[in-house]
């Protein structure tokens, strides 16, 4: 279930990942991301953006990952909004679904 | 220009404002391997021919590796002369991807043999881009030499036939092939290939034959209009921001990431701003120095210097300035042109009224030629007696042992360019 990915239909239950094929690097402004199979580059436009892609992979859902980066409910939206994006260029995918 | 990766969304103006104060480590660099080429292309951004003779070994080249892999360096585009021609590529090649650095390699395609052709389909990490600058025979040859026209296309069939998908062709813009835009496309399509073009610089042997091959104003206009219709699948490596100014800007980051966000490495191990700006003005080190390549890209008082805000110059009140930021740095440059000055292709036609004030001659020479000896009519005219041998001692190469030359290739990250220092 939900591994939708078209912005904007995130589905924040869902249990996600990084994409094995991509590689973080930690900068001052967030992380850079590169897709060694889409052979593209993304950003993470903070630090706690960062910590919630970090957490994806341990924690049962978008939201407690989310959560757990200590983003609150006034953020959220925002947060997930970046998320459906990574989801659509494939730097995250459902956990089910890799 | 710039930057960065192929396909790069822009996200927003502050980030582009982090990467024009650089980088701890560039996202992707330009790495020369070797001067040695089997062709003669009268643009060569690196004026290649000839193998230098101090060209980093097969160690040194690992261990500007583990280095990049250490700074996480997403991937190099190697390019050359024609990096295949090394005996210990696909050596370096699998190195380079079995310790996480990606590789995306240029070639003419002399070396893309069915076998391997079948052994790059097997590989996620490495990209493969073939050199193609006329959509016919007849228009590719003049400019990269009798016969390489069907080398390329052969490598191209081979490709295709073992299953790489997506695999790259890379057009330099010619006066002579912008109208061969749609031709090249379709090219592309029918092998299940990206068509990426780039920029013709005036660098290397670029700078000899500029004037006669660079787009007109007319044409420059026809590849922008051509760009906003077909911009979202063709690569361009952020060559053409300097067209914003026409209006809309383009795909891509439109800034110029010479030595913010990319460099080049040339196959002695000199450390340039960019590949397209092979000359001492844009040297900011060599990575056979205690250091490395690390060193250099974080303390280079070069680099240092390309990261501090830049001043529009004369272009500072110009209304499309926010747009193209001035142009290429090394377009002007190997022009003559001011570096805070308009790029000679300004689509407002300032870089045209400069370039008529500059003194013939006055052009900074590119620095560095591996040409082969016998083919550079319009330099010297005719044969040297002299072949192959060292330097003479009295050369300013052989003094620093590490041969400047130019970036050859129409690499991926190209078009760099920069404001002002």
């Amino acid at each position: 279930m939900s591994t939708k990915s078209s912005v904007g239909e995130f589905d924040l239950d869902a249990a996600w990942r990084l994409h094995p094929q991509v590689s973080v690097r930690p900068e001052r402004f967030g992380a850079l991301l590169y897709h060694f199979g889409t052979r593209r580059l993304s950003f993470l436009k903070s630090p706690a953006l960062l910590a919630v892609v970090r957490f994806l992979e341990s924690e049962p859902s978008a939201r407690a990952a989310c959560a757990r980066a200590g983003i609150g409910p006034s953020d959220l939206p925002a947060y997930t909004r970046a998320l459906a994006t990574l989801a659509d260029s494939r730097m995250i995918c459902g956990r089910t679904a890799a | 220009m710039t930057v960065a990766a192929e396909g790069t969304r822009a996200a927003g103006g502050s980030l582009v404002e982090e990467f024009r104060y650089g980088l701890d480590a560039p996202i992707c660099l330009t790495w020369e391997l070797t001067y040695a080429c089997n062709l003669s292309c009268v643009h060569c951004l690196s004026s290649s021919g000839r193998r230098d003779p101090a060209e980093l070994t097969t160690a040194e080249c690992k261990r500007v590796i583990d280095e990049l892999e250490r700074m996480q360096v997403f991937y190099v585009n190697i390019g050359g002369g024609e990096p295949t021609v090394r005996a210990d590529f696909w050596e370096l090649v699998d190195y380079a991807t079995a310790h996480h650095v990606g590789v995306k390699f240029s070639t003419n395609g002399v070396k893309i043999t069915p076998e391997i052709a079948q052994r790059l389909a097997g590989s996620d990490y490495v990209d493969v881009q073939i050199s193609l600058d006329g959509a016919t025979a007849a228009v590719n040859d003049a400019v990269r030499g009798a016969g390489s026209f069907d080398t390329a296309l052969r490598a191209m069939r081979n490709l295709a036939a073992a299953g790489f998908a997506g695999f790259k062709i890379s057009v330099v813009l010619t006066r002579q092939n912008v109208s061969q835009l749609d031709a090249f496309k379709s090219i592309a399509d029918s092998f299940g290939a990206q068509l990426r073009i780039t920029r013709l610089r005036p660098s290397g042997r670029g700078a000899d034959v500029w004037d006669s091959l660079h787009p007109t104003a007319a044409q420059q206009r026809e590849l922008y209009d051509w760009l906003v219709a077909h911009g979202e699948n063709v690569l361009t490596g952020d060559s053409f921001f300097h067209l914003s100014g026409y209006g809309q800007g383009l795909p891509g980051l439109n800034m110029c990431g010479a030595g913010r966000v990319v460099c080049l490495i040339d196959p002695v191990g000199d450390v340039y701003a960019c590949p397209f700006a092979i000359h001492d003005a844009f040297l900011a080190g060599n990575v056979r120095t205690p250091g490395g390549f690390a060193a250099v890209w974080r303390e280079s008082s070069l680099f240092a210097e390309l990261r501090r805000p830049q001043s529009g110059g004369a272009c500072a009140s110009c209304g499309a300035f926010d747009a193209c930021q001035g142009g290429c740095m090394a377009a002007k440059f190997f022009t003559g042109l001011p570096l805070d000055g308009p790029d000679p292709e300004c689509v407002r036609g300032f870089g045209q009224e400069a370039l008529a004030a500059v003194d013939a001659g006055a052009a900074p020479r590119p620095a560095g030629d591996h040409s082969h000896r016998a083919e550079r009519p319009g330099r010297r005219g005719g044969p040297v007696p002299v072949s192959i041998g060292p330097r003479p001692a009295d050369s300013p190469a052989a003094s620093r042992r590490t041969a400047p030359a130019h970036a050859c290739e129409e690499n991926p990250l190209a078009g760099f360019t920069l404001p002002a220092p």
